[in-house]
């Protein structure tokens, strides 16, 4: 379970272009469930999903997994969180330029040690599991947005997290692929993972298998159902 | 072990496919930085071999020279001097020499002329013969039982039968070399008996070189005392500044590696600190991102090293520095040409890398860990 007490998120503090992204935000993620972060572009659902995933520190307030506090953690210890909590799918998926799909699968592994043929089966296997198998080899540049996110969804998981987090993303997506992903997000759900999901698509916020809907304006949580 | 041993792996593996993906950039990043390893390489290399050459000079040479001198120019010693020397405390052996150089228009070359002491019984040499070194006998073709021929300035030929060529361990003791017997020597320069062109002293206790300098000065006091030390000084102070001219003079080129060094590594792009972001996001710490980028610096940076290198040794112990030559050597160009005798030294390898590949490897270093320590999200926004 991740919980967030009086969150906030200021960015250039002191400085004239001074921003509050996220005002006190106190939330509670549970496991195995779909979270779904909803609201208008700017309220600060992205920024405080960097929060919860550890790729930011907020500014103030605090943030637990599973009763540790991690926000005060250094930069090492959180790297070592987030490796082993999360696996995340960005808006524009953040796959490298240039290297194979199979290769931006396993880079969150790289640094773990394992053996290589174990590590290139598991990445391959998810690829199939995802019908990338006979994309692994393909520059992602060559990849279609679908494709380009369901690789995204398979480096999230190569390291088996128990959070996966998705930044918009359905964004640039089509009705098929779409379906395609929330098809995903089920299959996720089922395997026991807790998914949180920013998105303010109807098509995600209206789907059967989201659990818990929270809205956002101006970086307040407005709403929080159930 | 195991898994510390698989990480190092993965991220050289990951650092190879990361170079594999911008080739023509870090091809021609490697070419200039092959080229300056080269450059610099060069010259102290060709620095490093001279000054080896000197000191082997200087070993096989005497440890006091006594010219004697008129008006500040070196003119010739008389058989008085050498008796007046004879009997110093401290002198274990005198010996008046006989040496004198020879332009040869024939061959477009200097040689030295010298008659073989008589403590060096190795090179002895009869009347009618001569032991010539390597660079002579490549300018005239010579091999032992040939003819050399030659000619002083004032018309007066020396016809003499090669007994032996030296070898090539220390061409630039022995390059420009003819040894000949002291008659044929007095008979082609015109030479009356009872002079010599200078009086080499060798001494007992080598740390008394200098007092025993100073005895000898006494005695004679129209001559100079040129000790090895003095000797050695001077050859490195004239080889020494050469060289640091000439790194003075690539020091633009290199300036301006520098500025592309840092310039690629300190300037990372926005897709350089965004794929730094991802990495981190997903979970690498910041001493991988550090390690997979040295990878990155270390393969550009040892294959640059290991080019330039090479180059730089082939270019100067088989084409004798052609590129740098002149400015290394300056007036005292020595003739005939010489080759240097290969040899590489750990401690010039060692200062050429910390010339070379230091200075590239901090300007990623710096750079890199300054982006990989900022939070994930702080670095793609």
């Amino acid at each position: 379970m991740i919980t967030l007490e009086g969150v906030t998120k200021i960015f250039n503090q002191g400085r004239h272009n001074e921003v509050a992204a996220v005002r006190g935000v106190d939330l509670t993620i549970e496991d195995g469930r779909v979270t779904v972060l909803r609201g208008p572009s700017g309220s600060g659902k992205t920024t405080l999903l960097t929060i919860v995933g550890c790729l930011a520190r907020p500014t103030t307030g605090r943030v637990r997994i599973d009763g540790e506090m991690v926000s005060g953690l250094p930069e090492r210890f959180l790297t070592e969180v987030r490796r082993r909590t999360f696996g995340f799918v960005f808006q524009k998926f953040n796959l490298i330029r240039g290297l194979s799909a199979l290769d931006n699968v396993v880079l969150p592994a790289l640094p773990l040690g394992r053996t290589h043929r174990p590590l290139i089966e598991r990445a391959q296997a998810l690829l199939d599991h995802f019908g990338l198998a006979d994309r692994a080899g393909l520059v992602v540049e060559h990849l279609s947005g679908g494709e380009a996110q369901r690789v995204a969804i398979a480096r999230a998981m190569i390291n088996d997290p128990a959070v996966i987090i998705a930044d918009e993303p359905t964004a640039s997506l089509d009705g098929e692929r779409v379906a395609q992903f929330l098809a995903i997000a089920e299959d996720l759900k089922r395997s026991g993972k807790t998914v949180l999901i920013t998105s303010h698509d109807p098509r995600i916020t209206e789907a059967g298998l989201v659990d818990r809907l929270v809205t956002m304006a101006d970086g307040r949580i407005v709403e929080a159902a159930p | 072990m195991r898994a510390a041993l698989e990480r190092r792996r993965h991220l050289l593996d990951f650092a190879v496919r990361s170079l594999a993906r911008r080739p023509a950039k870090n091809l021609g990043l490697t070419a200039i930085y092959a080229l300056i390893v080269f450059v610099v390489g060069s010259v102290m290399l060709y620095g490093a071999a001279i000054r080896r050459e000197a000191t082997a000079i200087l070993a096989s040479g005497p440890e006091i020279a006594a010219q004697a001198m008129t008006m500040g120019r070196h003119e010739m010693s008389r058989d008085a001097d050498v008796a007046a020397l004879k009997g110093l405390r401290g002198v274990r052996r005198i010996e008046p020499r006989l040496w004198g150089y020879l332009w040869d228009s024939a061959g477009a070359a200097n040689y030295t002329l010298m008659v073989p002491p008589a403590s060096d019984g190795a090179h002895a040499v009869a009347k009618g013969e001569a032991i010539v070194g390597e660079g002579v006998a490549r300018a005239r073709k010579l091999a032992p039982g040939k003819m050399l021929f030659l000619v002083s300035p004032a018309g007066k030929f020396l016809k003499t039968r090669v007994k032996a060529v030296l070898s090539s361990e220390s061409a630039l003791v022995s390059s420009d070399l003819v040894l000949v017997e002291e008659s044929d020597f007095r008979a082609f320069f015109d030479l009356p008996p009872g002079v010599w062109t200078d009086v080499a002293i060798t001494v007992t206790n080598p740390r008394e070189v200098g007092t025993v300098a100073e005895k000898a000065a006494l005695k004679l006091p129209g001559h100079r005392f040129v000790t090895r030390s003095d000797m050695a000084r001077t050859a490195e102070a004239l080889f020494s500044w050469r060289e640091g001219l000439t790194l003075a003079l690539v020091a633009g080129a290199i300036l301006a590696f520098a500025l592309l060094a840092f310039d690629k590594a300190s300037g990372l792009s926005a897709e350089e600190k965004r794929e730094i972001g991802i990495l981190k996001a997903i979970g690498w710490e910041t001493r991988d991102v550090i390690a997979a980028k040295l990878f990155e610096g270390g393969l550009i940076s040892g294959l640059a090293f290991l080019v330039g290198v090479v180059a730089a040794w082939i270019h100067v112990f088989f084409f004798s520095a052609g590129l740098f030559e002149p400015v290394l050597k300056g007036w005292a160009t020595l003739y005939p040409r010489f080759p240097l005798a290969p040899t590489l030294d750990a401690l010039e390898l060692a200062t050429l890398g910390m010339l070379t590949v230091l200075p590239y490897m901090a300007a990623i270093l710096v750079p890199v860990w300054r982006t990989a320590s900022a939070d994930p999200d702080a670095v793609m926004r």
